[in-house]
């Protein structure tokens, strides 16, 4: 072994020193579509590691380079070129428009994407920049087929959930995010320090085993380039953000009009006998919602020598939100770096290293309780100050505004996350990497609750003050260890053998206590330390975690000629997570493609330039279901013996002995395309995904199991198979008018259809929440599609005492019908309408998803916009109060007031009546078309720029949210709690934020 | 160079090696810390049974809704709350328009089959450790399965029971998944015999103090039992241990009628059996049975009301103008029973809010006090105790099982007179009535006794008296309530609907 790597070093030292002659270069590198010099271009002699970097003017000079040497151009954006040496060299790069070249990661290497033979998608740093997402999950949306991203809450700091190909899981549907190899979460990372996002769709990312089932998304983070100059970036937008939308309700005449229709249709006095002497007339959204301020700056400095790059990244962002912002707001800063060290020419090392801290505040939000839900609640009759002390709106509504100067909280969270590589390359060919990833993230929180009073009878009345605190750490580290071996034999045929393994572990755990009697009652003493009152009850507890996975994989690439493709990997996954003897699972998947543009056939070709059909098939896991087997003491056992709490054990949840993971079937079968002398890309998918083995929560357990004691539950149960299957197109066009105009058109659509196909015992699985006290508005249900709206379907509205008389009773709801009131269906035909009259009246998930990008260049401006839209979706209005007094939607004033005058809107009473019961009437079509974004943008020349030393000034004007297009009347018709069961379902959802931006980038 | 390299390719390959010593193999995956007690490893000393016995009484907290139902589904008050839909399934209940979707009743039937399930653990495993006393705490734990199967078979008539012949034998056992589909549901009568079978344990084996105040007596075994009996119509076997107890007990009549409901006057020497409540926790609407208060008592609160000596709360359970009429004047009972709002806002200048059905009348037994924590959400922890049962009870029960037993009307008076003689400070009003006479004298004692107590509603049943007192009641249906419409789904055609609904 020794002598062959001993033979191979002389024959490569030979190499390099056989020729001894030498000539100096000098020369310019410019563009070839404006002729522009190109400053920064690396400029390389071929197999060494000497070089030069162009100036500002685009120039370089090279000396002592062998003068049969290969020099090679690179920069980003534009082809590589490499040209053989000459004294004088006038060099034209030519922007690179074809992606063909890009590598894409598959998880434990790349590939060209060419050679790709699964289904992924890209997103670079360009978008990112463009789209200034808060969160770097935003800018999937709409850019990459089958990826939606939605939020439950327009407010700053909120999350937001990624979804790759619809829901298949009826409880997780969250992807893999490994950032430079690193397990790890999007929020963490500073959109400014990503350089390229990739997701993995299909069977091919089975090399990511029990973790892959919901789709992998690849994070690659910015890094130096060798043998750069430093580079200063800086990038900065500061906005005004407003909401980008406003329930219609009544208004004080509209209001007392309804009042006192409704009151006197049940018998009642009039409230507001005199509708021309009401007083006030307030608007408590105008009042509510304000415009609010986002700030970012973002620093970079990147570049690297010979054997050492580097990137440094420093960050801060500012979110104020638009209801309370001293009370709702966000801050996040960023440190991030990133080092590679080339010990010698085999060993190469890596750090990678991000901080991430970020401060929040949160009023209540989101259903009965939150500040919206009160503003939109509390009568327009009423003084911006004053409380509900009669106990008119019930006692769960209070002044929006009292409840906001009553909110006391704080969040603090900061973590460290990174990982360490080494990657030696043992022989031409092969190469070990071992690589330790870990993330640390601590948190604190804190909340208030003052001594307060709304008002007899409210909920929200305080008589002791208490102070919650709490402090957490989750911590992880991922350990991979892998050897990749590439070799080719008998000319055409090309091998790459990967063979891993990785061990995981994640850990955590925290702490919770209240404090009783805050001193002054106020913010500034809250905290447990000076309190001084005391409780009997448990009041403090405590959580840990610790959850392991160690897992084996292998995969075998191989190409015939670069034309015929093939790929086969198995994973080997042992969980913690799971008993003993159910823990071990094997995810398999192979992957072929074939580019037919190569074939002979197809080189004449005039308009096709690239032509590749590749399809998968394997299997993945999902890691959901931990501890589900255990039968555990942890259930809430509470009496009180002698007048003190006394605290017992208790039997928790029923456990499942058997209970194991999901495992996702994906078959995908696609097609990369490039057209018209690479102007056209079209990628186009059809997929199929049966996730089976879902672990079923609520399954049909009768209440004899005792499962509603308190700390108690129904057992969870691998019960469940759903089926996903679609398709996905993205056309991308790229073209140029004249000289000075470029634009690119992009369009992608995705067809999600899902579809429950077995539960055990054939029931249907029931969640969510409408009103209080109502069955489950959404189920998951053989033949339907998972979390579909179950209720109650209507036909108009009784007119007359007749059409009430020959329709089936309606007193099987609970209130038998009268004109005015909804004409509930008989869907079972048993002549009487009761719960067993519910049926699909709506469903949560979109049939279609799409993006729209246009991107136009003209001399020195730019201009882009970015739309998203969902179609074929149905949302559910829950932010309604079922209570006699409060203000309404304003579509109450086409109510029933008389046979022939309305046939949506039932009457309106104080009386009891059927029609708030959770039915069609209730369900909205929420398909929406959303401009997200649209940005005008101006460059300075850099001829100008670069007098001052400035490579680069940019500035531009964007509006993020411009538009949103739906019939939706709440809020936000594109917001969801994420819920595979329960989603779709509005309580009245913080809407997003319109912005107005403005904003520099410059680099020197 | 060379040797450099060398020297990494040793340390990687050494790093790799170690990588896979470490955790190559699964055992990796065992070295967990979790802190968790596993359920079927347990009770493995005193202080297990202990613990898990506090687990058993928990559930006697998620009664307040029968408590509260009883008196809604009577003739004694409307169902009120704030408007005709508020608690929908409350509101059927009082217009005896229930169906089996309802889920207040669902609630019942899952609490109740909660308690029974945390009995029957202890059952399970009572014979894995022996100590000093064991059998007292089986005896307790015995009487609350009781307690727990009794309020099923008043609500719903015959329920699933596991095991059944073990059970009667002492035995426990949990429900396991699927027996819904297999186990029949008994009938009422050996529900009973079950309950019986618990109770006489509990009778045998319990003394008349309890090592901790809360802690259930022989004279709350008795008491439960003679009650069961009563229900049966099992007079002999009623008069029997009920006039045991009375004889033998340590329990007699507070004599002031107004100091039984405030909190001085719980577990006093009129209580049998007292349901425990506390102030000490908060709680929350996701969790009702969760609460350590009784969320009977916020429900019945007065609305919106701000004055002396009442917390407010939701306006439920509001007594009718009838109710408050059947007390002779002179009766103590009335004022302490029955708080008649607008009087008490003309003397104090409290004020308030009418929610629906208002009558002018409120629970006054079970009304919110002031003076407690007020711990959130202060409507659901109220630390007002459930008088479970009172002695004024027994002594009436025993009354009626010898009159109706035709055993003794004597004796029958006589306890009859005990207890309106306390009610009206003399024996002025005492009866003197005889056989069916006396019946009715009894009866009516009972509700003006434990007006708002949550019994009315099942003496009006088992005496086949409610199809006259309770409007839209409806013989041979509503004398039990639905199994919920749930469970008949789940069971899959193993359990009928009780009838006519």
């Amino acid at each position: 072994m020794k002598k062959i790597f001993s033979s191979l070093l002389l024959i490569v030292f030979c190499a390099s020193f056989s020729f001894a002659q030498t000539i100096s270069v000098s020369g310019t590198v410019k563009s070839s579509v404006d002729g522009l010099p190109l400053p920064g271009v690396n400029v390389v002699v071929k197999n060494t590691s000497y070089g030069a970097v162009t100036d500002f003017d685009g120039n370089f000079s090279l000396s002592n380079v062998a003068s049969n040497a290969v020099v090679v151009f690179t920069y980003i954006g534009f082809k590589t070129l490499e040209l053989p040496v000459s004294a004088s060299m006038q060099v034209a790069m030519v922007e690179d428009n074809e992606s063909l070249d890009e590598v894409i990661l598959i998880g434990y290497g790349a590939k060209s994407r060419k050679d790709v033979t699964g289904s992924v998608s890209m997103v670079k740093s360009e978008t990112i920049e463009k789209l200034k997402p808060v969160d770097v999950a935003q800018a999937l949306q709409g850019r990459s087929t089958g990826v939606s991203v939605t939020t439950a809450s327009g407010s700053p700091g909120s999350g937001f959930r990624v979804l790759i190909r619809g829901v298949s899981s009826n409880s997780d549907n969250d992807p893999l995010v490994v950032v430079d190899g690193y397990i790890a979460s999007m929020n963490s990372v500073n959109p400014d320090d990503i350089e390229s996002l990739t997701v993995l769709k299909d069977a091919q990312a089975a090399i990511y085993g029990i973790e892959g089932a919901n789709g992998v998304i690849l994070v690659t983070t910015k890094k130096g380039s060798k043998n750069t100059a430093p580079k200063v970036s800086y990038s900065a937008y500061t906005g005004v953000q407003e909401t980008s939308k406003k329930l219609s309700l009544l208004n004080n005449v509209e209001y007392a009009a309804l009042m006192n229709e409704s009151y006197a249709a049940n018998g009642e006095a009039l409230p507001y006998p005199d509708l021309n002497n009401l007083g006030n007339n307030t608007n408590w959204q105008d009042n509510l919602f304000d415009e609010a301020m986002i700030t970012n700056h973002n620093i970079s400095l990147s570049g690297g020598t010979d054997s050492v790059t580097y990137y440094l990244g420093a960050s801060q962002l500012d979110q104020e939100g638009i209801i309370a912002s001293d009370k709702s707001n966000f801050k996040r800063n960023n440190v991030k770096l990133s080092l590679g060290i080339d010990v010698n020419e085999k060993v190469k090392t890596t750090l990678n290293l991000n901080y991430f801290a970020n401060e929040r505040r949160t009023i209540n939000e989101s259903g009965l309780g939150s500040v919206l839900f009160n503003a939109i609640s509390y009568s327009p009759l009423y003084a911006l100050d004053q409380e509900d002390l009669n106990g008119a709106f019930g006692n769960e509504i209070i002044n929006p505004f009292s409840q906001i100067r009553d909110t006391y909280n704080s969040y603090f969270g900061n973590s460290i996350e990174g990982n360490f590589q080494i990657e030696y390359k043992v022989i031409e060919g092969l190469t070990a990497t071992t690589r330790m990833g870990f993330k640390t993230y601590d948190d604190k929180a804190k909340s208030f609750s003052p001594i307060v009073n709304y008002g007899a009878g409210k909920v929200f009345n305080t008589d002791r003050s208490t102070v919650t605190q709490n402090k957490r750490e989750y911590n992880s580290y991922t350990w991979d260890t892998f050897i990749n071996y590439k070799k080719s034999f008998l000319q055409d045929h090309n091998a790459e053998l990967t063979v891993g393994m990785a061990v995981t572990k994640d850990w955590g755990d925290g702490l919770t206590a209240t404090g009783y009697d805050v001193p002054n009652n106020s913010w500034e003493f809250a905290d447990i330390a000076l309190t001084t009152g005391t409780n009997d009850a448990k009041e403090n507890s405590s959580f840990t975690y610790d959850n392991r996975l160690l897992s084996y994989f292998t995969r075998l690439q191989y190409d015939f000629k670069g034309k015929y493709l093939l790929s086969a990997m198995i994973r080997r996954d042992a969980s913690s997570a799971f008993d003993q003897d159910y823990r071990v699972d094997y995810f398999k998947s192979a992957t072929a493609g074939w580019k037919i543009s190569d074939e002979n056939f197809m080189q004449n070709s005039s308009f096709v330039d690239f032509l590749k059909l590749r399809a998968s098939y394997g299997t993945l896991g999902n890691l959901v279901g931990s501890d589900l087997y255990r039968a555990s003491l942890n259930g809430e056992a509470t009496y009180v013996f002698n007048g003190v709490l006394t605290n017992g054990t208790a039997l928790g949840p029923l456990p499942n002995p058997v209970a194991s993971w999901e495992t996702a079937e994906k078959l995908d079968i696609g097609l990369d395309a490039q057209l018209f002398g690479n102007k056209l890309e079209i990628v186009a998918d059809y997929f199929v995904e049966d996730r089976v083995d879902l672990l079923v929560p609520g399954l049909p357990f009768s209440g004899i199991l005792g499962a509603t004691a308190p700390g108690s539950g129904t057992p969870v149960v691998n019960a469940g198979t759903t089926r996903t299957k679609g398709f996905e197109l993205l056309l991308n066009y790229a073209g140029e008018i004249g000289d000075d105009f470029n634009y690119n058109l992009g369009y992608n659509v995705t067809k999600l259809d899902g579809e429950v196909i077995s539960i055990n015992g054939d029931v249907a699985l029931e969640g969510g929440s409408f009103g209080i006290g109502q069955l489950a508005p959404s189920r998951m249900e053989v033949g339907q599609p998972i979390g579909y709206f179950y209720g109650l379907k209507t036909d108009g509205i009784f007119q007359t005492q007749a059409e009430v008389d020959a329709h089936p009773s309606q007193a099987g709801l609970g209130n038998a019908a009268q004109p005015g009131d909804l004409r509930f269906v008989d869907v079972n035909q048993d002549g009487q309408i009761d719960a067993n009259d519910r049926t699909f009246i709506g469903k949560p998930l979109p049939d279609f998803i799409m993006g729209f990008n246009v991107a136009l260049d003209y001399k020195n401006f730019d201009f882009s916009a970015y739309a998203y839209a969902e179609l074929g979706k149905d949302m559910v209005r829950n932010y309604e109060r079922d209570q006699k007094n409060v203000n309404r939607l304003d579509y109450y004033l086409d109510r029933w007031t008389g046979p022939g005058t309305s046939n949506e809107v039932p009457r309106a009473t104080t009386g009891a009546t059927s029609n708030k019961l959770f039915s069609d009437f209730f369900v909205e079509d929420a398909s929406f078309l959303r401009i997200q974004n649209i940005q005008l943008g101006y460059t300075i020349p850099s001829d100008v720029t670069s007098k001052v030393g400035v490579s680069k000034f940019r500035i531009y004007a964007s509006v993020n949210n411009a538009f949103t297009f739906s019939k939706y009347k709440g809020f936000d018709p594109a917001a969801t709690n994420g819920n595979a069961l329960g989603g779709g379902i509005d309580p009245g959802f913080y809407p997003v934020t319109r912005q107005y931006l403005l904003g520099l980038n410059v680099s020197f | 160079m060379k040797t450099t390299n060398n020297n990494i390719l040793l340390m990687v390959v050494g790093f790799i090696l170690a990588t896979g010593i470490y955790s190559c193999t699964d055992q990796f995956l065992d070295e967990e810390e979790n802190y968790i007690i596993d359920s079927e490893g347990y009770f493995n000393s005193e202080e297990d049974y202990y613990l898990a016995l506090v687990g058993a009484y928990d559930l006697l907290q998620a009664t307040y809704v029968n408590n509260l139902l009883g008196e809604i589904a009577s003739d004694n008050t409307l169902c009120g709350g704030e408007s005709a839909t508020d608690v929908i399934g409350f509101q059927q209940i009082d217009d005896m328009t229930h169906t089996p979707v309802n889920s207040n009743l669902r609630d019942v039937w899952n609490w109740m089959f909660a308690g029974v399930k945390r009995t029957n653990y202890f059952l399970e495993f009572q014979n894995k450790t022996d100590f000093e006393g064991r059998d007292k705490m089986i005896a307790e734990v015995r009487f609350l399965r009781a307690y727990f199967h009794f309020e099923l078979v008043k609500w719903f008539g015959g329920i699933p029971i596991k095991e059944y012949e073990n059970a009667l034998a002492g035995g426990g056992k949990r429900f396991a998944p699927g027996d819904e589909t297999s186990i029949p549901r008994y009938s009422a009568s050996d529900v009973y015999a079950l309950i019986e079978s618990d109770l006489t344990y509990a009778v045998n084996t319990l003394e008349y103090s309890a090592p901790q105040v809360g802690r259930v007596t022989k004279g709350a075994a008795q008491a439960l039992l003679g009650k069961a009996y009563l229900f049966q119509d099992k007079f002999t076997e009623a008069a029997d241990v009920l006039q045991n107890l009375i004889n033998n007990g340590p329990y007699q009549l507070v004599s002031d009628f107004s100091e039984i409901f405030e909190n001085d006057g719980e577990n006093g020497v009129e209580s049998v059996f007292e349901v425990q409540y506390t102030d000490g926790e908060g709680a929350g609407f996701g969790c009702l049975q969760c609460s350590e208060g009784n969320v009977a008592v916020g429900f019945m609160g007065i609305r919106n009301h701000t004055g002396p000596l009442y917390d407010s709360g939701y306006s439920f359970n509001v007594p009718v103008q009838t109710a408050y009429d059947a007390y002779n004047s002179n009766d103590t009972r009335r004022d302490v029973s029955i708080l008649d709002i607008v009087a008490w806002a003309e003397t104090t200048g409290a004020t308030y809010v009418e929610g629906y059905e208002h009558t002018g009348f409120y629970n006054r037994k079970y009304l919110p006090r002031k003076g407690d924590q007020n711990i959130g959400d202060q409507n659901l922890t109220n630390p007002n105790n459930y008088r479970s049962i009172r002695y004024a009870d027994v002594l009436l029960m025993a009354a009626e099982a010898l009159n109706r037993g035709g055993i003794n009307d004597t004796q029958a008076l006589s306890y009859l007179n005990q207890v309106r003689e306390r009610a009206f400070g003399d024996d002025s009003q005492n009866s003197t009535a005889t056989g069916s006479a006396l019946t009715d004298a009894i009866l009516e004692e009972r509700r003006l006794e434990l007006m708002g107590e949550g019994h009315r509603f099942f003496d009006l049943v088992r005496t086949g008296k409610a199809p006259q007192a309770i409007n839209g009641f409806v013989a041979g249906k509503h004398e039990v309530f639905p199994i919920p419409f749930e469970e008949i789904q789940f069971s899959n055609g193993n359990w009928s609907q009780n009838p006519n609904y």
